[in-house]
């Protein structure tokens, strides 16, 4: 399963989830996004795609794209999908494509605790923003001694 | 403006860095922290690629420049790392960076660790090499007090981890199921998940700690453990059955909202954990009734409770109406279900509608009326502008394909193919009407229409079995000869037809299906002349476009017809054309022409009209040759080595060590080398030889060559003295015929192999070097036709499976009574001719017999009948059912056969071969249960012995087996009982083949019975299988193990400590033959050859060497997971004892 932002051709986001050699992954990213931009706005939301379903949805200008496994779901991967970016949304306040761009090293933090090897690890939007928050705050602490740190990581 | 300062600023990156090379840290980190948003913008605000890909490398190379620089401190390496990130997720190679993504990962705090981890789990793949520099850091956080620490580490091993280190951080990892945060343990149980995925016996030993965590009183804990029982349950899920009230009871809370808010999503609550119970619950109540009973309730309330219009509630539904539609039925909820998926064909959503389709093509195969209230519909999404929606229609409609309909949905698919142009949509497609076209074709001219367009469209990215069972199907027809020479006429000129359009290119494999018909059938025209055909091929011949493979098709063609056309100036300038052809292939073909088309009653001899169904005796050992090796061998040419033996002493004697003991003992193996088919030889016919005599002169031939040449002296005296019985045909006295009969069983293992003929050549191949050196030369000999025998037959398989049973039967009598080598030889070669007559005049027998025989090929009898009317038959469903069908009774009449010249019946038969002790399974007040297993060397044998405890008389009991995914029942004859007295016991017999390897498998059934005053009754029972049961010792030679070794392409290794009762090498090795019925070859210094098989005949390969106390075994075998399996029973052993 990947999951990737697509607009207008540029990719803002990419996660694989099975071993892929580089090159192909390339070549499958280029595949997809000519195949998922090809689509017409009242289209279903699922496509079939090489010997995967790949189900999409748009939100403004990004279109989030998900590769799912023939008898997977489609309808809650749809859901899967809106509720990262609920939990975008909750993070940065209102999100808009720009924090992606500028932000994407979070929104891979966020996927990763959303999502872990492809599988839903936590679908409650409280305990995720929880744990990247708990994560983030270390980042003000940063220059403070070491014992701290793990006090509050036992905390 | 403020555009055009960001610009140069990203622009200028690379020179800031040279100028400023001892800049203070603090201007450093000033420049860093913007450096990601200037290089995005300045991407953003470029216009072209090829401006961007400037700024990128430039960006790139000072990136190499900064995170090579000893100065780098880690802050600025967190920095560069996203930068990296982002370069190459636009598609640029980064990969420079890599090993510093390690490294930060490694050294950094917990702020850049986790750009680090990050970094590395986006950079690298499961297998990247790299990876393994990772292990330690991961080892070092998952031992780390700190919670953030911790949960990197996991999140990073759940993604990336090298399969062989998972040794490295199990036990870590297994610690944190019991850790005080729920974050954690839920972690852990996903990490585990995964290690589960990629190397299942590595947690086999923790499934247990699985059940905590689904107990956990934390819900995340619980739901991530469910993500390892869906895994589980859908690999096995008869082990599980007993989780099933729990998974109701917690599916139950969940959708009664007893769950905490939190798991809510837009007021549903926890869709995905519903989701994942459905699936467990629609897995374990497949097929089984007791269990799907359990879960009515909780489905039926699902299906009410979720009446909310949004997204999610549909996602459960789905899911709950699959679970309906796969557990054991109910009709109250397949009529809601019913329902429900109405609810989604009809939706105005496109994406409902989508659903709703795929939720039919699953459940039309229960229920086909279903179909028919949504007809309307169905046809609408038939032309619905979405193509998605289009493609999912025809999947449903392909389901409910019939000789009805065929022409029409064909005609739709056609429709679809013509104008997709995706690569996997057209071979998907293709192949399906391939095979729609076969089944039910109505007339010869449909169907050759409808392959010429699946040719002409699907072309080269199709299956190659497209073609290949098109030509089979033409090649070997059907029952009735003149609907085939039909056919075959009508391809041959709807070919012409299309050879005569201008301008048209078609696909290659495309003409060489066009080559071999006309080449083949040509001679079935009336109004064209083969000299006419020879010209059209001519032309394609001289075509630019034809690829040289196909050409030299074209040229068969040619060869084929050039003694029917008489004289053809068309031969005659291809001759010459192409005999200087610079394809040498092609030079080949034209000089054969040349040399055949001198002598033409040669030429007709040669290549005779209609014969390719014909069985070419082929003399694999390629003896005409032998004069010439002779002749060569006696002025002191080295012997021929095949490639994987040279390849192998090349090695060794690169090696300073030689690891592999037995690898010398490969030396001797020339002989056997040489008769390994290397290929089909045409020439055997011209040498005027049988095979047999040729075979013979081989063997005294090459048995010099050995003796003079290169022997080993532990081997030679064995096999001399051997094939001087053989050759000698000498009456053999008393004490060899306990050879004889060896040999016999060999024979008849051989012919289990042929039985199989769904197994492709490449394991017929491997059966006849497995026994090439236990056999003598009629071993090889009958193998060898049988090959042949078994691709002629493909279609009509039935036959010659029965055939090949009794052939064997009768055989194994006549070597005992015989008791003579030479007579074996002959007694083969007569049966085979037998076998052959039979096949051709006696077809129709053999099938009512197999009627007779095999309940399952009544199912098909309606088939068979209404196939005949039409041309054509079901050529797939025939080839795949026969063969597995008629194995185990085949087999054992065989045994049965064998025995009778001891004048013992079956039961007593059976107490020859090892058995459990008989065990009660179960009972009620009227009867009880017991069952036993009996080992034989072909198969397992199950009795249930059902005792009747009543004092009432017991009429027509029955014991039916439940259908198992992994292996297959039959019963064995002469074990139904019609009355079962009272206080007597009747027995059931049935043998058990795998079909699959498993670790562990429930074999569940019933027992019915009607009681004197007419009331039946049904008693469940389910018996234990392992893998063992499957596993009989493979003795061969060690030389035979070295062949083998090599020709294996899937193995395990592992080490496994020894307990002291069993530090020496062969009181381990004896462990192993003991439990695992595994045979020792040969035990040499610290190291031991085992060898099994796993019924019927997949052979497994055991090497075993000590250092200290530990063992290291190393598996190889021709199936991809018996080694895991054998591996995980062998450690299960040396653990036990």
């Amino acid at each position: 399963m990947s999951l990737g932002n697509i607009r207008q051709g540029k990719l803002r986001l990419q996660k694989w989830y099975l071993a892929t050699s580089d090159k192909e992954r390339k070549k499958m990213v280029r595949e997809l996004m000519q195949v998922v931009l090809a689509r017409k706005p009242k289209m279903c939301s699922f496509l079939e795609w090489r010997d995967l379903k790949v189900v999409y949805k748009r939100y403004a200008s990004l279109y989030f794209c998900c590769a799912i496994e023939g008898q997977d779901n489609e309808l809650i991967t749809l859901e899967l999908i809106h509720r990262y970016v609920e939990l975008l949304d909750k993070y940065f306040g209102s999100v808009c494509e720009l924090d992606i761009i500028f932000n994407f090293e979070k929104a891979y933090f966020i996927l990763d605790e959303f999502l872990m090897g492809g599988d839903v690890q936590d679908t409650s939007k409280k305990s995720v923003l929880k744990a990247i928050e708990q994560a983030d705050l270390l980042q003000e602490e940063d220059e403070s001694p070491r014992s701290v740190l793990e006090e509050m990581g036992l905390a | 403006m403020s555009d055009i300062v960001e610009k140069t600023l990203t622009a200028l990156p690379g020179l800031f860095l040279q100028n400023q090379p001892g800049g203070g840290p603090a201007a450093a980190k000033a420049s860093f922290s913007s450096r990601l948003g200037s290089l995005v913008r300045g991407i953003t605000a470029l216009t072209s690629k090829h401006e961007e890909e400037k700024l990128i490398q430039q960006e790139l190379s000072s990136l190499k420049a900064t995170v090579s620089a000893p100065t780098t401190t880690l802050k600025m390496m967190k920095e560069c790392m996203v930068r990296l990130i982002y370069c190459e997720m636009l598609g640029y190679d980064a990969s420079f960076g890599y090993i510093h993504a390690i490294k930060l990962a490694q050294q950094g705090n917990l702020l850049e660790k986790r750009v680090g981890y990050l970094a590395v789990s986006l950079f690298l793949h499961e297998s990247h090499e790299l990876l393994l520099l990772l292990v330690n850091t991961v080892v070092k956080d998952l031992q780390s007090t700190n919670l953030v620490e911790v949960c990197m580490a996991l999140t990073v091993v759940s993604q990336i981890f090298p399969r062989e280190m998972i040794p490295a951080v199990l036990p870590l990892i297994e610690d944190k199921l019991q850790h005080s945060k729920e974050i954690i343990r839920r972690k852990a149980v996903l990490a585990l998940y995964k290690f589960h995925l990629i190397a299942p016996n590595q947690v086999q030993h923790i499934h247990i700690k699985f059940r905590k965590a689904l107990c956990d009183r934390d819900v995340g804990v619980m739901a991530a453990s469910l993500h390892i029982y869906l895994r589980m349950i859908k690999e096995n899920s008869s082990g599980y059955k007993d989780l099933t009230g729990s998974f109701v009871t917690i599916l139950k809370q969940v959708v009664g909202g007893k769950l905490p808010v939190d798991f809510n999503y837009h007021s549903v609550p926890a869709p995905w954990l519903q989701i994942q119970l459905l699936r467990i619950l629609g897995l374990l109540g497949k097929d089984d009734q007791r269990t799907s009973e359990l879960m009515y309730d909780v489905l039926d309330e699902s299906l009410r409770r979720a009446e909310l219009n949004h997204n999610v509630t549909y996602a459960i539904l789905f899911e709950c109406v699959h679970t309906v539609y796969s557990i054991y039925p109910k009709s109250e909820l397949l009529e809601k279900a019913a329902k429900c998926i109405g609810k989604f064909v009809l939706s105005p959503k496109i994406n409902l509608k989508y659903l709703g389709l795929k939720a039919l093509t699953y459940v039309i195969q229960q229920d086909p009326t279903l179909a028919l209230q949504h007809q309307m519909t169905i046809i609408e999404c038939l032309d619905h502008p979405d193509p998605i929606i289009k493609r999912e229609t025809l999947e449903l409609l392909y389901r409910i394909t019939n000789a009805q309909n065929v022409t029409v949905i064909v005609q739709k698919m056609l429709e679809y193919l013509h104008q997709s142009k995706e690569e996997y949509v057209i071979v998907n497609l293709v192949g399906k009407i391939a095979e729609l076209a076969e089944k039910y074709a109505p007339d010869n001219a449909w169907f050759i229409q409808t392959m010429n367009a699946v040719f002409s469209v699907g072309g080269d990215v199709m299956h190659p079995d497209i073609p290949n069972n098109f030509l089979r199907l033409l090649a070997e027809g059907f029952d009735d000869e003149t609907e085939d020479q039909q056919l075959r006429l009508y391809a041959v000129q709807s070919y012409l037809t299309l050879l005569d359009m201008e301008n048209v290119l078609y696909p290659q494999r495309f003409l060489q299906v066009m080559s071999w018909v006309l080449g083949e059938y040509s001679y079935l025209l009336d109004k064209e002349t083969p000299a006419e055909v020879i010209a059209k091929l001519y032309r394609l011949l001289m075509n630019d476009s034809v690829s040289s493979e196909t050409k030299t098709w074209l040229i068969a063609a040619v060869t084929k017809l050039t003694p029917q056309a008489h004289s053809s100036d068309t031969v005659e300038r291809l001759i010459h054309e192409f005999t200087i052809s610079l394809d040498t292939c092609m030079r080949q073909h034209a000089f054969e022409l040349k040399h055949l088309h001198e002598n033409v009653e040669l030429m007709k001899s040669l290549l005779p009209v209609d014969r390719s169904c014909e069985d070419l005796a082929v003399d694999a050992s390629l003896s005409f040759l032998d004069g010439f090796v002779a002749e060569g061998l006696s002025q002191g040419a080295a012997p021929y080595k095949p490639h994987h033996q040279r390849q192998e002493e090349k090695l060794s004697q690169e090696k300073v060590l030689n690891f592999e003991p037995y690898g010398l003992s490969f030396s001797s193996s020339g002989f056997t080398g040489r008769q390994s088919p290397a290929g089909i030889s045409l020439g055997s016919d011209i040498s005027g030889n049988s095979a047999e005599t040729g075979l013979k002169e081989t063997n005294s031939l090459k048995l010099e060559g050995i003796k003079k040449l290169w022997g080993k002296e532990g081997y030679l005296p064995k096999k001399e003295s051997k094939t001087g019985d053989e050759s000698g045909a000498l009456p053999i006295p008393q004490e060899s015929i306990m050879e004889n009969v060896d040999q016999a069983i060999t024979k008849k293992d051989q012919s289990q192999v042929l039985t199989q003929s769904k197994e492709e050549k490449e394991k017929q191949l491997l059966a006849s070097s497995l026994f090439v050196g236990l056999g003598s030369e009629s071993t090889v000999n009958l193998l060898g036709k049988a090959d042949t025998v078994s691709h002629k037959f493909r279609r009509k398989s039935k036959v010659k499976e029965a055939k090949s049973g009794e052939t064997t039967s009768t055989h194994n009598m006549t070597c005992s009574s015989f008791s003579s080598l030479s007579n074996v030889a002959y007694e083969d070669d007569y049966y085979l001719n037998t076998l052959h007559d039979r096949g051709d005049k006696e077809l129709k027998t053999f099938s009512l017999n197999s009627e007779l025989l095999d309940s399952e090929s009544l199912t098909e009898l309606p088939l068979v009948e209404k196939f005949s009317n039409c041309s054509l038959s079901t050529p797939s469903l025939f080839a795949d059912n026969s063969m597995e069908i008629f194995h185990p009774p085949q087999s054992t009449a065989a045994s049965v056969a064998k025995e009778s010249s001891l004048a013992s019946s079956f039961l007593e038969e059976t107490t020859e071969y090892i058995h459990s002790n008989a065990m009660e399974i179960c009972n009620n007040e009227t009867i009880s249960v017991s069952s036993y297993k009996i080992w034989k060397d072909d198969c397992l044998l199950m009795v249930w012995s059902v005792t009747n405890k009543s004092g009432l008389e017991l009429k027509s009991a029955n014991l039916e087996i439940f259908p198992a995914e992994n292996f297959k029942v039959t019963e064995q004859p002469g074990c139904c009982l019609p009355v079962t007295e009272a206080e007597s016991t009747r027995s059931f017999q049935y043998s058990v083949q795998i079909e699959k390897p498993f670790t562990e498998e429930i074999l569940s059934g019933f027992i019915s019975y009607h009681m004197m005053d007419t009331h039946s009754a049904q008693l469940e029972f389910s018996v234990n299988l392992s893998l063992l049961d499957f596993i009989r010792p493979l003795k061969i030679s060690s030389e035979d193990f070295g062949k083998l070794w090599l020709s294996f392409a899937n193995d395990v290794k592992q080490n496994v400590k020894m307990s002291e009762s069993q530090a020496a090498l062969p009181s381990a090795l004896k462990t192993l033959q003991q439990k695992l019925r595994l045979h020792i070859i040969e035990i040499i210094g610290n190291e031991g050859l085992l060898a099994c098989q796993l019924l019927p005949s997949i052979p497994c390969l055991l090497h075993c060497r000590v250092y200290a106390d530990v063992l290291a075994l190393w598996f190889r075998s021709s199936c991809s997971t018996l080694p895991d399996y054998l591996l995980y029973q062998c450690q299960k052993v040396m653990e036990g004892s």
